[in-house]
């Protein structure tokens, strides 16, 4: 200890600011892998928060409908104008279903399903847990001898794991309408032929591994907003923090699992 | 009349209810608590004042678990709360009501939802059994007509009435207040003071009541404890510590 303070005497500060930022980042880490270990314990546990769950998956799902269709459309639409050009220069203007509902399927739309869900469900999950936290609403579930973290934590994080998929197929429904919107501003392509053209090119490869790896990103949205909600400051500054750090940490996520999923699909499909 | 006039001690040759011995809690180089001792009988009000940050709030937290503390034994219905499991924790805490000092009610609940909330989580009771134990307890707070309402729609004191509302729905055996008439106007501060002692009446239940409200220890205690810089710097009756020699218990009680 005498060592230490000698050390600190010496050292300039800053060596102590990056090693106190080191000794916190660790112990965040630590701490949201005991979180994780605990939702998974606690996942299999009886009672089952049904209700609660149900009531998530309209709150999660349902409510972010609009935004993803709206998104959804707009994706498929401008995927397809700026890539006709491109196709049209080749001759393969034909290609252009297939092609969109390749990148769509297999990774535009989970990924963009899941930076606005990230957006959308993860910061609204990290403010209302931080709130929750600030005014000792999660306290007074634990003194009154509920276990809050089963209620609160376990029926969200099942919810987001449970609905990103779903509003995944959406989305990419969406965006194939979108598309053939997109198609037919310049052109004319009958629906049954445009679909024919893109299911033609899709395999049950490009629509599982897609639809798995939503699912994993619905936990790690889950899991960072509720840690970042659950372990939120006091004040009103911890709750806008919790909800900062929970859409960037998740956005960030996001991106890491889709690195990982492609690396594995393509070792195990040969993609 | 105040609690001091009515209190008559239950069984006071039985062990007591609240124990603590040497109690100790830092946060860093803050040392919070400094070996805070103390007994509390069945039936018992205990008002704990002291100046803001001199680890009041701490104390009543210690006690259910919610903060670990460093040092100390706590035994509460003869049981250690920091040396169970969760299990055993959650069937204790089941014993002790715990009134917060914003209400903490739930918000995306409704009242009713709220005073429910504990009987649905455990599933022992039919609905019929939980509504009838929602009227009577809205009823003993003086608040028959709020059960669909928001807490978004509530004042601060209906507010502090429901969550008193909630605690004494489960009839615990102790009941905690911390600080039940901070931000209340002094008519409110009043009624919610004799709503504790109507209740300590009714449930015959021990309270420790963390407040600043002078008022409030006058009506409400039968002993007073005071903290300073995480001592107990004085304990006794309020009527006697108004008589304390000592400058700053002396101004701090009148």
């Amino acid at each position: 200890m005498k060592q230490y303070k000698d050390l600190k005497k010496k050292l300039p500060e800053r060596v102590f600011i990056v090693e106190a930022w080191i000794r916190s980042f660790l112990s965040g880490l630590a701490l949201f892998f005991l979180f994780t270990v605990r939702f998974f314990k606690e996942w299999f546990q009886f009672p089952f928060e049904l209700k609660e769950f149900l009531k998530q998956c309209y709150l999660l799902g349902y409510k972010s409908l609009p935004l993803i269709g709206t998104t959804g459309f707009i994706m498929g639409l401008v995927l397809t104008i700026q890539s006709r050009p491109t196709l049209a220069e080749f001759g393969a203007e034909s290609w252009l279903p297939a092609m969109i509902s390749v990148s769509i399927v297999r990774e535009i739309g989970p990924v963009i399903t899941a930076l606005i869900a990230a957006g959308k469900v993860g910061s609204g999950i990290g403010a209302e847990l931080a709130s929750m936290k600030v005014t000792e609403q999660i306290d007074a579930m634990e003194v009154s001898g509920t276990n809050p973290f089963k209620y609160i934590v376990v029926t969200r994080v099942l919810a987001a794991m449970f609905m990103l998929p779903l509003l995944t197929i959406f989305n990419d429904t969406i965006a194939m309408i979108g598309s053939f919107t997109g198609v037919n501003i310049s052109g004319d392509v009958s629906f049954t032929l445009f679909f024919t053209q893109a299911f033609a090119q899709l395999s049950f490869t490009d629509i599982f591994p897609s639809l798995i790896k939503t699912l994993f990103f619905g936990l790690a949205i889950g899991l960072i907003s509720c840690y970042n909600g659950y372990h939120a400051g006091n004040g009103t500054e911890g709750v806008g923090k919790a909800a900062n750090i929970s859409v960037v940490m998740g956005s960030l996520m996001v991106f890491v699992i889709d690195f990982a999923a492609v690396q594995i699909t393509s070792i195990f499909l040969n993609q | 009349m105040t609690a001091e006039e009515l209190y008559n001690p239950i069984q006071s040759n039985a062990d007591p209810v609240v124990k603590i011995n040497n109690l100790r809690k830092s946060f860093g180089d803050l040392h919070v608590l400094k070996n805070i001792s103390f007994e509390l009988n069945k039936g018992e009000n205990l008002v704990v004042l002291g100046q803001s940050g001199c680890g009041k709030s701490v104390l009543i937290k210690c006690m259910v678990g919610l903060i670990e503390p460093d040092g100390g034994a706590i035994v509460i219905l003869g049981e250690n709360p920091h040396n169970l499991t969760i299990k055993d924790l959650n069937a204790l805490r089941k014993k002790i009501g715990f009134l917060f000092q914003s209400g903490a009610l739930y918000d995306s609940m409704t009242v009713r939802e709220n005073l429910a909330f504990r009987f649905r989580e455990e599933k022992e009771m039919k609905e019929a059994e939980i509504n009838q134990l929602i009227e009577e307890a809205l009823e003993q707070v003086g608040l028959p007509d709020t059960g669909n309402k928001m807490p978004s729609e509530l004042s601060g004191g209906m507010r502090k009435r429901i969550g008193l509302a909630r605690t004494i729905i489960l009839k615990p055996e102790i009941i905690l207040y911390d600080e039940p008439t901070t931000g209340l106007d002094p008519i409110t501060s009043k009624e919610m003071s004799e709503l504790i002692l109507s209740i300590q009446k009714k449930y015959q239940c021990t309270s420790i009541i963390i407040t600043h409200d002078i008022e409030c220890a006058k009506l409400t205690s039968n002993k007073v404890m005071l903290l300073k810089e995480g001592l107990v710097k004085e304990s006794g009756t309020f009527s006697a510590l108004q008589k304390s020699s000592d400058e700053w218990v002396h101004s701090f009680l009148n």
